[in-house]
């Protein structure tokens, strides 16, 4: 694996970016849906779910960066897992001694971070092969695709669902919530819709860079 | 994977080792978080705990923790809030304002758990609140915050029957019509399941606890005594 | 119906709160493997077997915690029992059975760390089931599991032969559906009531 580490280039924007935007966990990658639809039900749950995970994935980014010439191959699967469960479980003590209604509105879904298919992904993929600058910073991207996924679907639910954004009213008094947004089929609604407009932006993106095909598009997916 | 050729396996007892280096790593690193952490989270719970008992027995500035069982009614040193079903409040002069009970039962999506306070001069249940619930929020949530609902809780009939063994009347949830006896709970439009499973939950607890704490009457102090 | 009756924890896992679409556990393979009706089945039986396997090792690694006080070991533990437990059964059944080792042995690896089984080995630990409510709990949700998985794919299948926008192909119509389905599904929540 040593050799891997030869490739890496400066840290630049883009090592960020592509975490964040290009191949965002959830919606390009489908990745760590669980906690995205499951706690997503306002934005504060959201928020705080995201951070949870950001530490959790940039923590053990770090470390496994750091032993990555040290973790044989045959057991590194085993290894990660325990260096992610460790950071969990220490996430998920953080939180219950922060606040109990935080604790009791995400519940078992924090200790799920670790089976966040996101997480394992980038130890496996991105930061056994990069050095730790690399590694951190990409991972730092991951994470803040992530959290602000979880931000757009919560802030969504919450704001249709309750009526308030952070708590706070953003609708009149006559404004009648529509409870099915923070119930589990809103959760799945409102990504599907944000997959719709994520994919849309991706499309023109690749309709620009590319004048000549882009027009024929259409007709392509349409016989496929 | 990249690589091209698979290196060569590392003797078994080097895979071993470097894992348990790993997780032996790990472990300490938890119990260090563990550590950390206890103090702050057991705190967390004796606040919230704290809130949710002067919130049921208003007027109560201080809390004294009992376990209450057949064999009788036992003060516990501390707090040892473990084995406690009984939570005694006294107002700031120290006068006996009621003693907070917990009650559950199956919910809409799942058991609510909720404390309830009751004052054995007057015989009615004074306060109540939602400790633990998934119910839907908007509709079955509203068991814990809708006030015309918890204005049913200002004095809940719960009298004993004269030999003290049961509830004179039995309390109930009415959802299809307004509530007429004292011992009827008015249940919320819209969230039937929720505001009938709260009656079932407060009958189940008050059959089952009431007679008992009329029983060992005796061992509850009307004026709050030191440790 | 109490609470603590078997035939409740079943009918809770199984229906009213279906672990992928109340819970949104196991969404992953939910979305990977609900394409096709032959690849949903095998899937679903090697969930419920899984789960159930999981459910007898978190039940006693649990107990072994408790008895020496350190269960903020519980979350490694489990993990890594479940995943040896499983290894352990796959290796079994290449061994004695290389029939039913066709039929699921794809799909073991896949699914033993996947959060619906994570999930339920935690959720039977909070809820402090015994030993035979925590199977009953297991068997619900990998019935429950299969169940959405096998609806999910159906529906699906018929969906090959429609003309969908092209936006709509990146997932977003499965999850559309899991919407609608959810809130079918929702429909069983006053079971236990």
């Amino acid at each position: 694996m040593s050799s891997a580490s030869k490739q890496d280039g400066p840290i630049t924007y883009e090592t960020f970016m592509s975490g964040a935007w290009k191949q965002n966990p959830v919606f390009s990658r489908l990745l760590g849906l669980c906690p995205a639809l499951a706690v997503s039900n306002t934005a504060v749950n959201s928020l705080v779910m995201g951070l949870a995970s950001s530490v959790v994935v940039i923590c053990s980014s770090i470390i496994i960066s750091l032993l990555r010439n040290v973790i044989p191959k045959q057991i590194r699967i085993a290894a990660y897992m325990i260096v992610i469960a460790t950071f969990v479980t220490a996430v998920d003590y953080g939180i219950h001694a922060l606040s109990l209604e935080l604790y009791d509105a995400l519940g078992a879904f924090i200790l799920l971070i670790v089976v966040n298919c996101m997480i394992l992904g980038q130890c496996e993929s991105h930061a056994s092969k990069h050095r730790v600058t690399t590694a951190a910073v990409n991972a730092g991207g991951t994470a803040a695709g992530f959290t602000a996924a979880l931000l757009m679907i919560g802030s969504i639910r919450e704001i249709l669902g309750f009526g308030t954004f952070f708590g706070i009213t953003v609708f009149g008094e006559g404004f009648q919530t529509w409870a099915i947004f923070v119930l589990p089929p809103g959760g799945f609604f409102v990504l599907a819709v944000w997959l719709i407009i994520f994919a849309m932006v991706q499309r023109r993106k690749e309709m620009s860079a590319r004048p000549q095909s882009a027009r024929s598009g259409k007709e392509v997916v349409h016989a496929t | 994977m990249s690589e091209k050729m698979e290196p060569a396996m590392p003797p078994a007892g080097r895979l071993i080792l470097i894992l348990s280096v790993i997780a032996l790593i790990s472990g300490v690193t938890i119990v260090f978080a563990y550590q950390i952490t206890a103090e702050p989270i057991a705190r967390n719970h004796r606040e919230r705990l704290e809130r949710a008992v002067f919130t049921v027995l208003p007027g109560a500035e201080q809390r004294v923790n009992y376990s209450l069982d057949d064999d009788g009614l036992a003060r516990l040193a501390g707090e040892e809030i473990d084995r406690a079903n009984v939570y005694a409040g006294y107002d700031s002069g120290g006068d006996l304002v009621g003693v907070a009970l917990e009650a559950s039962a199956m919910g809409y999506a799942d058991t609510i758990r909720m404390l309830y306070g009751y004052s054995p001069q007057r015989e009615c249940i004074i306060g109540f609140t939602v400790l633990q619930s998934s119910e839907t929020p908007g509709l079955g949530a509203l068991i814990a915050t809708d006030p015309d609902f918890l204005a049913n809780f200002e004095c809940l009939d719960a009298e004993l029957n004269e030999e003290q063994t049961a509830l004179e009347n039995e309390i109930r949830t009415v959802t299809r019509r307004d509530a007429e006896e004292d011992w009827e709970i008015d249940g919320i439009t819209g969230a039937t399941v929720s505001s009938e499973a709260v009656g079932r939950a407060l009958r189940e607890s008050a059959e089952r606890y009431l007679p008992l704490l009329a029983r060992y009457r005796d061992d509850l102090p009307e004026q709050m005594e030191a440790e | 119906m109490q609470p603590e009756s078997l035939s409740f924890i079943f009918l809770n896992a199984f229906l009213i709160n279906n672990f992928v679409l109340a819970s949104f556990l196991g969404l992953c393979p939910f979305v990977g493997v609900s394409g096709k009706l032959n690849t949903a089945w095998p899937m679903g039986v090697a969930v419920i077997f899984v789960m159930l396997v999981a459910s007898v090792c978190a039940y006693a690694i649990n107990s072994i915690l408790v008895y020496f006080g350190i269960e903020y070991l519980r979350l490694i533990a489990y993990i890594a029992v479940i995943a040896s437990a499983v290894q352990l059964v796959e290796m079994t059944i290449k061994k004695f059975s290389p029939t039913l080792f066709r039929l699921l042995g794809v799909y073991l690896p896949l699914i033993t760390t996947n959060c619906a089984i994570l999930g339920m080995a935690l959720f039977q630990t909070f809820n402090e089931y015994n030993f035979v409510q925590s199977i009953f709990y297991s068997l619900g949700a990998g019935f429950g599991f299969m169940l959405a998985l096998v609806l999910m794919a159906g529906l699906r299948e018929q969906l090959e032969f429609s003309n969908l926008p092209y936006v709509a192909t990146s997932g977003a119509v499965a999850f559309m559906l899991a919407g609608l389905l959810s809130m079918v599904f929702m429909g069983f929540a006053g079971l236990g009531g």
